[in-house]
């Protein structure tokens, strides 16, 4: 099955990198909010409860987070193209193990997402951020890599659930925002009211955020970052069985 | 030994779709086997049981040896399948796509590349076989379609619909292709198809297909044959059709009138000779004809003594 998913992974990793203007928009749009966000709110650090006066360094892990979410939130489309071609009929008529085809999309979307956070940490570091050390990147890293799966197995969940283009681009719109913001992605914390950021701590984006930017704070808390990380583990785990049981479910109406 | 056997089988979608209502027939081995019908006669939903992407609600089904049911691995791995929606990956080039439906198929790598070389050899797909395959025409695109479907040398192949959407040129290239597919390998084909010249021309035996289940079966030739002689088709004015019928019921060179829309279809021993009689015999009734023709009788005759209804009307009509 591991062999499986591998393959159908490196199809569909193949395909995106056959679209020029697709690489271009991955590459540039996360760098560009850095430098945008980096840019609008320089001053404000100087409010209480950042922890650090370098915006860039309490927004790069942020930066990173956004994006490993939207790719992971938007991953069902790719679903409901192949839903429509027949692909995935193609595929259900051959010894393939079912759960790969899923875990494949899955793992497409966190190694997108881990390559973004890569070029997101060295603009950020280009720019004077310093995100702690090399064990603050890797959490950096991995908290993309387990957000992206996370909304990626959700997303395709949905995408098997509703068939239809129409209603996934609703349903990650909907999601999209409000995660967004029910987090401390762009703001500290304490500046968020006190209800939202109760609200927040049920929100995978925070959980992975707040890993991710542990180290960059002064009084690091490995512990803490462990449990968001571990947290995340298991929204993602949660999210891939989600997924696998919609496949199951589409496969009973065919 | 039978290579396809499909038993009463039924399958109902929501409450009261009937797809399947008693399919049967069965497929001996290296034979090519044609499923005959308009759109919406069950054909797909009998191909989708047998390929294991579909529960039938009752009966028995078998490919190859294996229960569709029970042992759905072991039918994947004996069974090609390209489905009426081709299902191959237009992002990807026309080997890539080969190559992963080997790999699916749990093929090892040095066999899995020379297959795919293999396949893009005899289907004239070398000099794509390295581009994408949004880029192939709508023939080649079929042709990859039937190759994936071979990767791993199947005992039994589906085909869905193998040329609907082609123009007329690329499906008489597919039907050569096909015809030399069945005489190579000793592979069971099963197509399905609402063309009734395709059935006629690949199939070495044909069954009849009408809302859920078979109405006839056998060679094409012992079924036109069954129907004994001539067809003539009477063009009337509206409205008229039923009375002609009537009259030209009663002729006595007249086997069998069947009144569809506004024509008559009769079936005569020699046409040349009951053209004039009918056309007398109409004239006289006060229902003149407006046009007449005569023909060999055809799958399109065969479905109509079956069935009593018009192939091209229930076509249209989706077999409701």
């Amino acid at each position: 099955m591991l062999g499986q998913t591998l393959y159908l992974c490196g199809r569909t990793l193949r395909n995106l990198l056959r679209q020029p203007i697709w690489i271009v928009v991955m590459v540039v749009q996360p760098m560009f909010w850095l430098l945008l966000y980096s840019q609008l709110f320089r001053r404000i650090t100087d409010l209480p409860g950042f922890g650090t006066t370098s915006y860039v360094d309490y927004l790069t892990p942020g930066v990173a987070v956004m994006t490993a979410f939207f790719s992971g939130s938007w991953a069902g489309m790719g679903m409901i193209e192949d839903l429509d071609r027949g692909v995935l009929e193609r595929f259900l008529a051959t010894p393939a193990h079912r759960g790969a085809i899923v875990f494949g999309r899955i793992l497409e979307s966190a190694i997108v997402a881990t390559l973004q956070a890569v070029l997101i940490l060295v603009t950020g570091l280009t720019l004077g951020a310093t995100n702690g050390g090399a064990g603050g990147w890797l959490v950096i890293l991995a908290a993309s890599f387990l957000v992206a799966a996370g909304f990626a197995g959700l997303s395709h969940g949905i995408a098997l659930l509703t068939r239809q283009e129409a209603s996934m681009i609703a349903v990650a719109q909907f999601i999209g925002l409000p995660l967004l913001f029910f987090s401390s992605l762009l703001i500290a914390r304490e500046l968020i009211p006190g209800w939202m950021q109760t609200l927040s701590l049920l929100n995978p984006v925070e959980w992975a955020v707040r890993a991710a930017r542990g180290e960059a704070l002064p009084g690091t808390d490995w512990g803490e970052m462990g449990a968001f990380v571990a947290l995340l583990l298991a929204f993602a785990a949660a999210m891939a069985a989600f997924a696998t049981w919609c496949f199951r479910s589409y496969q009973r109406t065919l | 030994m039978d290579a396809i056997v499909v038993d009463d089988v039924q399958k109902t979608y929501g409450k009261d779709v009937r797809a399947l209502d008693g399919m049967t027939f069965s497929v001996p081995e290296g034979e090519v086997f044609g499923l005959l019908g308009p759109n919406g006669a069950g054909k797909s939903t009998t191909v989708r049981v047998l390929v294991t992407l579909t529960a039938a609600d009752g009966g028995r089904a078998t490919v190859a040896g294996h229960d569709v049911g029970r042992d759905p691995g072991a039918v994947r791995r004996a069974i090609g399948y390209v489905p009426q929606a081709s299902g191959v990956d237009r992002d990807a080039t026309g080997r890539e796509n080969l190559v992963l439906q080997g790999r699916l198929q749990g093929m090892r790598r040095p066999d899995v590349e020379r297959r795919a070389g293999e396949l893009l050899d005899r289907f004239g797909l070398v000099d794509k076989a390295n581009a994408l395959v949004r880029t192939y025409s709508g023939g080649m695109k079929r042709r990859l379609d039937v190759a994936t479907g071979l990767m791993h040398r199947p005992q039994v192949l589906f085909l869905d619909e193998p040329t609907t959407g082609l123009d007329p040129e690329a499906r008489a290239a597919m039907w050569e292709e096909l015809e030399r597919l069945a005489g190579a390998e000793r592979l069971t084909i099963l197509l399905t198809t609402h063309y009734l010249e395709e059935a006629d021309r690949l199939a070495q035996r044909v069954a009849i297909v009408s809302r859920g289940r078979v109405v006839v079966e056998g060679r094409p030739d012992d079924l036109k044959r069954g129907l004994r002689g001539d067809t003539v088709a009477v063009e009337l004015a509206d409205g008229q059709s039923h009375r002609a019928r009537e009259i030209v019921g009663g002729l006595p060179d007249v086997h069998e009138a069947i009144a569809e829309g506004s024509r008559v279809h009769a079936r005569v021993d020699q046409g040349a000779r009951a053209v004039p009689v009918i056309l007398a015999a109409l004239d006289g009734a006060g229902v003149p004809a407006r046009a007449v023709t005569v023909s060999r009788p055809s799958l399109d005759d065969v479905y109509l003594h079956h069935t009593g209804r018009d192939f091209r009307a229930d076509d249209e009509a989706g077999g409701r």
